[in-house]
């Protein structure tokens, strides 16, 4: 009895360890309100983290008396009970995840082989059961001291990453440094989150971009949260602190399904599927060359105005982000007129090309809003490969076999109308609004080249309008089915996903495709 | 490309102007069925037999848009007359033209090419055939040559006569009339003052204090206060500068200062065969830089006696100028009830709603029927005050420091009479949707009450100001709201100066008092319980599982830290969900610091825009639900927009290390979106914008890209041209940095 009472008050004192991580002085650097230069600090603890993320009491965690086993440069003596990272899962609004926490209070967060290993556990067991990884990344990179092993570390947990891409939703929030080959995890996952301020995420830092190109540069103008949501794409959105990134990450993961086995989710709403909204009969200005705001569009359409939108400052001329209709979320992709003309060029197509992936990925309806002119002209586009970019969005979008739904609001010119999910893609349902103009080019180019030669060109083009610049030569052909009241547009998109709830469709069997990368 | 596409689906469009209507009550989140649009007409008392009056006109053409061009329309529907609507390219798919049997396109939608575009005008009125026009008020409705136009194209003017409109719309021509007719008129001088010692000689006959102005400004505009010999030489100068500059006429007007004065004006009405009636007074005197902001009928300053001699008055000056039609007759009332005339409106005003509210008379309608030659039916005798109607004009601009704002009403939802008393009416152009555009009034309503007391107004003007939902542009709802509750709009003891009084440096929202504040927090409290139960109400699939009891259960009390923008200490509030009440609803017991535990079913649709509850104390208070935070919710209370601050306890317990950060700065540049030609730019160095202001235009794809200012401020560079070619990101425009301005003036310090 004596020996089980001292196994049992030894368990609780390395629990205890446990749940102070790097100790109360580190905690208490964490969390220190102070800026120095470009970085601010006023961190919270990966356990905090944790307790703010999950419902209340709902996390049950693994290993958390793992340490390292490193014996070199001294670390025999140098252990910290849970290595550096918090595992385990826990409920979002009653649904089961799965997370890690990276503790940067031990070892600064650096990652050792057994710190990966815990990581690869929850991985494993998320695979297992079908239940989305979450990551809070807060680690100074690689645990040096470890050498070759940290390395392999890294690579198991990319190995599972890329094991696990389309089979459970894979999320990434960077609350602190993440450097390095550690980058590469949250690249692989399906969406990046980031803190503002108090995150970056680069594959070299400032000092060795010094070194190699004699470049100044600050980690915040490297790799903070502007650089990567606004210049590189890289990150999908950022929040302003800790507790606000992490109630923002609740209300994202409701989006989702759990795993790719499961349909999108749906929840109850106030919103009457078929309320109406007569002001979208007027929100398409008669000017063809004024714009207007499709978010608008969007926040009418959808349950409760509720959107969230996924790389709201990169490209903006494309919209994409979840939103629920009819209790049920929906993938929204978007041209926006607000923004150089809703034009495709390299950068939104690259950015919608992967969000319909996720979406068809995981069983979420595709709704696709379209008001485009085209694709960019220029050398800029060209030479760097709009070809092939824009290829991306076509091949993600024809080979989607998800319930796909399209409404031409006004413009949809030239081949960016066939691969703005056109019928000829296998869109589902694509209707048209009465301002709709599908055509191969605007009427004033298509005059232009058409009659050459002809002296009148504006009774030509007036010609080209009345022909071109209206849904009915599309919908006498069937490419769009239907040309509908605006105001009844959301009822209409209710009603098809219901039907189309059910849909099966299968693409030839393969090893995997190959999109033009 | 319109043209084509109604060629191409017939009928469309017009079923789906029709249906607008219906569609709009049937609005999700409406609440309360929204009142047939016919309001203003079904409030007035006019007989609805026409047959007895004989006929007027068979179509009307209304020179005029936005809310008086609906509410002109709505009276000649009522009276069997045909309408037409004129418009703007900006305004094509405006209400009044929806409305209106007929519209006609007249020009662009600057008003000097459109709404004031006399030529085009007489054109559209000669095709449709109208044989009478309205005005409106602004506009052409003072414009002694459009009316010789019409007079000359044989159109009926509904409004006075040429002369009469000339001999008023002068204003040394009008007082020398009115001192004719033996009305009250300031004492002072009106002419060409020949210079300084004449100005001065003047100034010491009338008496300090002492008012100069240009004769041909209106309003306040160009005015100048001397209280002492130096004023009036200061004030001289400046006036006769501005009077050249601006109207480019020397005259110069110097009376009687008026210190404490009240705006009141007498409505009167003529016809053709010499009668006249005057109507109870309305009082005017809450007016910000001039313009008024709200107003009341009758006056709490006057009484029998005055009335019936400001009436007289009024009626004499009609009579002098053979006037016919509506009219206004305005007057300043010092505290002692001595009136002086001070101008006459030759038109249908904008706050004539409160009259038509006491009198029950439809003033257009008279208007109508006296451009007929119609006699006036009703006699002096007959005119009696019904209650109290207040009027407050909802502006879109920012209530501190009156910018107009402009965007799209993304929310539209106007309050309705709930009495059933007819209490409400909103004369309104709008519907949701519409644009608030640069080019046209700001005005989004004129909100009136009524009341059978003057507290019921106001009591009911409070309610209809907290149930009416703008969203898309900035309003003075704020201001409005705590003007009427404001104790010394209560006890009716204000003067024009009221508002400069009150609110010295700008008005800056409500400040929430222990009361009003606890009954906020609860409600929001309620609404992020409410919240949550929805967020784990999932449906099929394997969610539903884990509803039950192998994951936890669905939260049923909360333990909240709310905290409200401007209040520094975050309020504890405890909520308990009891279960299903009598009705069927969740019912819930809110626990907030300051006010006893009560119950309550949260009955409203989650995210409704309006939220209602009645407290223990009996107290009825709507808060208005406007956008989800990250962390809680932006309401409108009170008239105020409120971030509130949602926290759990761990939240709340952890939330004191994050870090603080300044203010997201706006940008102070503007860059261009694309590569592409710059088509106009709209602003200048040193011009100041409103946010949202159009600065450039930009055109690339054949598109042209309006800039928008991302924030108000004054411009500091323009860097491109019409005509330029710009790169994409390439700075156009930059802002002055206020922010180091403001330092800057502090190092001098």
């Amino acid at each position: 009895m004596l020996i089980l009472q001292d196994v049992v008050a030894k368990i609780d004192a390395k629990r205890q360890e446990s749940l102070l991580g790097g100790g109360l002085k580190r905690i208490e650097t964490q969390h220190k309100k102070a800026r120095f230069f470009f970085f601010f600090f006023g961190k919270l603890t990966a356990r905090e983290r944790i307790e703010l993320l999950l419902d209340a009491g709902s996390f049950r965690e693994y290993d958390a008396f793992v340490e390292h086993n490193c014996v070199d440069f001294g670390m025999e003596k140098q252990k910290i009970t849970g290595d550096g990272v918090v595992t385990g899962h826990g409920t979002i609004n009653g649904r089961r995840v799965f997370l890690f926490s990276q503790d940067f209070t031990a070892f600064g967060g650096s990652l050792s082989n057994t710190h990966a290993q815990k990581i690869v556990k929850v991985m494993d067991k998320a695979l297992l059961v079908g239940a989305p990884v979450i990551g809070l990344n807060d680690s100074g990179g690689a645990r040096i001291q470890e050498g070759v092993e940290s390395l392999a570390g890294y690579a198991d947990i990319f190995l599972k990453n890329v094991t696990s891409s389309g089979v459970v939703p894979q999320i990434s929030l960077i609350m602190g440094p993440c450097a390095g080959g550690a980058v590469y995890s949250p690249a692989l996952t399906d969406f990046t989150f980031m803190v503002r301020d108090t995150s970056y995420l680069f594959v070299t830092g400032p000092d060795v971009v010094k070194t190699v190109t004699k470049e100044e540069v600050t980690q915040e103008e490297l790799g903070g949260a502007k650089a990567h949501t606004v210049k590189s794409g890289v990150a999908h959105a950022a929040f302003e602190n800790d507790i606000e990134a992490l109630q923002r990450l609740r209300d994202f993961v409701d989006f989702l399904p759990l795993s790719n086995r499961e349909p999108a989710p749906v929840r109850y709403t106030d919103d009457p599927s078929d309320r109406e909204d007569a002001s979208l009969n007027h929100i398409v200005p008669v000017d063809s060359t004024k714009a207007y705001d499709i978010k608008d569009v969007i926040t009418r359409l959808v349950d409760d105005s509720h959107f969230f939108e996924i790389m709201p400052d990169y490209a903006k001329n494309i919209v994409i982000g979840f939103a629920r209709m009819g209790g049920r979320t929906v993938s929204i992709i978007a041209n926006q007129p607000l923004v150089s003309s809703g034009v495709l060029d390299i950068n939104s197509s690259v950015k919608a090309a992967r969000f319909v992936r996720f979406a068809d990925a995981f069983n979420i309806p595709i709704l696709t809003l379209v008001d485009v002119p085209g694709f960019l002209p220029g050398t800029a586009q060209e030479h760097n490969g709009i070809i092939r970019h824009g290829a991306k969005l076509l091949y993600a979008y024809a080979e989607a076999t998800v319930p796909k739904v399209t409404v031409i609001t006004r413009k949809a010119y030239g081949g960016a109308y066939d691969v703005m999910s056109s019928k000829h893609l296998r869109g589902d349902l694509n209707y048209a609004w009465p301002t709709a103009e599908i055509a191969v080019m605007g009427a004033k180019g298509a005059v232009e080249i058409i009659f050459r030669s002809s002296a009148d060109r504006a009774s030509a083009e007036k010609d080209y309008i009345s022909k071109f610049a209206n849904p009915l030569p599309a919908a006498q052909r069937g490419y769009v089915d239907d040309v509908i009241e605006p105001s009844t547009t959301r009822r209409r998109i209710i009603e098809d996903l219901e039907m189309l709830r059910d849909k099966k469709l299968e693409n030839p069997k393969r090893k995997h495709g190959n999109i033009p990368l | 490309m319109s043209l084509s596409l109604a060629a191409a689906i017939p009928r469309s469009t017009g079923r789906w102007v029709c249906s607008l209507t219906a569609t709009r009550q049937r609005l999700f989140h409406s609440g309360i069925p929204r009142a047939a649009s016919a309001a203003p007409s079904q409030q007035l008392q006019a007989s609805n037999d026409y047959s007895q009056y004989g006929k007027t006109f068979d179509k009307i053409l209304i020179a005029n848009r936005g809310e008086i061009a609906c509410r002109v329309i709505r009276t000649a529907k009522k009276m069997g007359i045909k309408t037409v609507a004129i418009h703007s390219d900006a305004d094509v798919n405006s209400l009044h033209v929806q409305l209106a049997d007929e519209a006609v396109n007249v020009g662009p939608a600057p008003t000097s090419q459109s709404y004031l575009n006399i030529p085009n005008i007489i054109k559209a009125i000669k095709d449709t055939g109208a044989q009478a026009v309205h005005p409106g008020y602004g506009f052409l409705s003072e414009n002694a040559a459009f009316v010789k136009a019409l007079d000359e194209a044989g159109v009926t003017f509904i409004g006075p006569s040429q002369e009469a409109m000339a001999a008023m719309g002068d204003k040394i021509q009008s007082k020398i009339i009115a001192k004719e007719s033996k009305v009250n008129i300031i004492p002072g001088f009106n002419g060409v003052v020949r210079d300084v010692d004449h100005a001065l000689e003047i100034s010491r006959e009338i008496g300090y204090p002492v008012m100069l102005k240009a004769s041909a400004g209106g309003g306040g505009k160009g005015m100048r206060i001397a209280w002492n010999d130096d004023e009036v030489r200061d004030g001289y100068k400046i006036a006769k500068t501005e009077s050249l500059a601006s109207f480019g006429d020397d005259r110069l007007l110097i009376e009687k200062f008026i210190d404490n004065p009240r705006h009141i004006e007498i409505q009167i009405i003529s016809d053709k065969h010499g009668n006249t009636l005057y109507l109870p007074e309305r009082e005017c005197s809450i007016q910000r830089r001039n313009q008024k902001v709200i107003e009341e009928a009758p006056s709490t300053h006057i009484d029998e006696k005055t009335r019936k001699a400001m009436g007289e008055q009024a009626v004499m000056l009609a009579k002098h100028v053979k006037y016919s039609s509506a009219g206004t007759v305005e007057f300043l009332v010092d505290s002692a009830r001595n009136f002086y005339f001070l101008e006459m409106n030759t038109r249908l005003q904008v706050e004539h709603p409160i009259t038509e509210y006491i009198t029950g008379m439809d003033l257009v309608e008279q208007m109508i029927r006296v451009a007929a030659n119609q006699k006036l039916i009703a006699k002096q005798e007959d005119i009696k005050i019904n209650g109290w109607a207040i009027e407050s004009r909802v502006y879109a601009e920012d209530p501190e420091k009156y910018l107009p704002s402009i965007g799209r009403l993304s929310k539209y939802i106007e309050p309705t009479s709930t009495k059933g008393q007819n209490e409400v009416r909103c004369d309104s152009g709008i519907v949701e949707g519409s644009e608030i555009s640069i080019y046209y009034d700001p005005m989004i309503c004129k909100l009136c009450t009524h009341g059978a007391t003057r507290e019921e107004a106001i009591e009911n003007m409070k309610r209809a100001l907290d149930s009416y939902v703008i969203k898309g542009v900035t309003h003075n709802i704020p201001l409005l709201r705590e003007v009427v509750s404001h104790d010394r709009f209560a006890s009716g003891k204000y003067s024009t100066k009221f508002l400069a009084e009150e609110y010295p440096t700008g008005f800056k929202g409500h400040v929430p008092n222990p009361t009003s504040l606890a009954q906020l927090v609860s409600l929001a409290g309620l609404m992020h319980a409410k919240r949550e139960l929805r967020n784990w109400a999932w449906g099929h699939g394997r969610e539903a599982l884990l509803k039950g009891d192998l994951q936890g259960i669905a939260p049923h009390s909360w333990e909240l830290f709310i905290g409200v923008q401007g209040v520094d200490e975050k309020m504890p509030v405890k909520i308990e969900k009891l279960g299903k009440g009598a009705n069927g609803e969740d019912e819930f017991e809110i626990h907030t610091p300051g006010m006893a535990p009560f119950k309550t079913s949260a009955r409203w649709p989650l995210e409704s825009p309006l939220i209602t509850n009645k407290f223990d104390n009996g107290e009825e208070v709507t808060v208005q639900y406007l956008d989800a935070l990250p962390l809680g919710f932006r309401v409108q209370h009170l008239g105020t927009k409120f971030d509130i601050t949602i926290n759990t306890p761990a939240q709340h317990a952890l939330s004191k290390y994050m870090p603080i950060k300044e203010k997201a700065s706006t940008t102070n540049m503007i860059l261009s979106p694309m590569p592409g030609s710059v088509v106009s730019v709209d602003v200048k160095v040193g011009d100041v914008v409103a946010e949202g202001t159009a600065v450039a235009t930009i055109e690339a794809m054949k598109m042209a890209n309006v800039l928008r200012s991302v924030r108000a401020g004054k411009v500091k560079s323009v860097l491109v041209k019409p005509g330029d070619s710009v790169a994409g990101e390439e700075l156009l425009i930059e802002f002055e940095d206020e922010s180091k301005e403001a330092g800057k003036t502090e190092e001098k310090k």
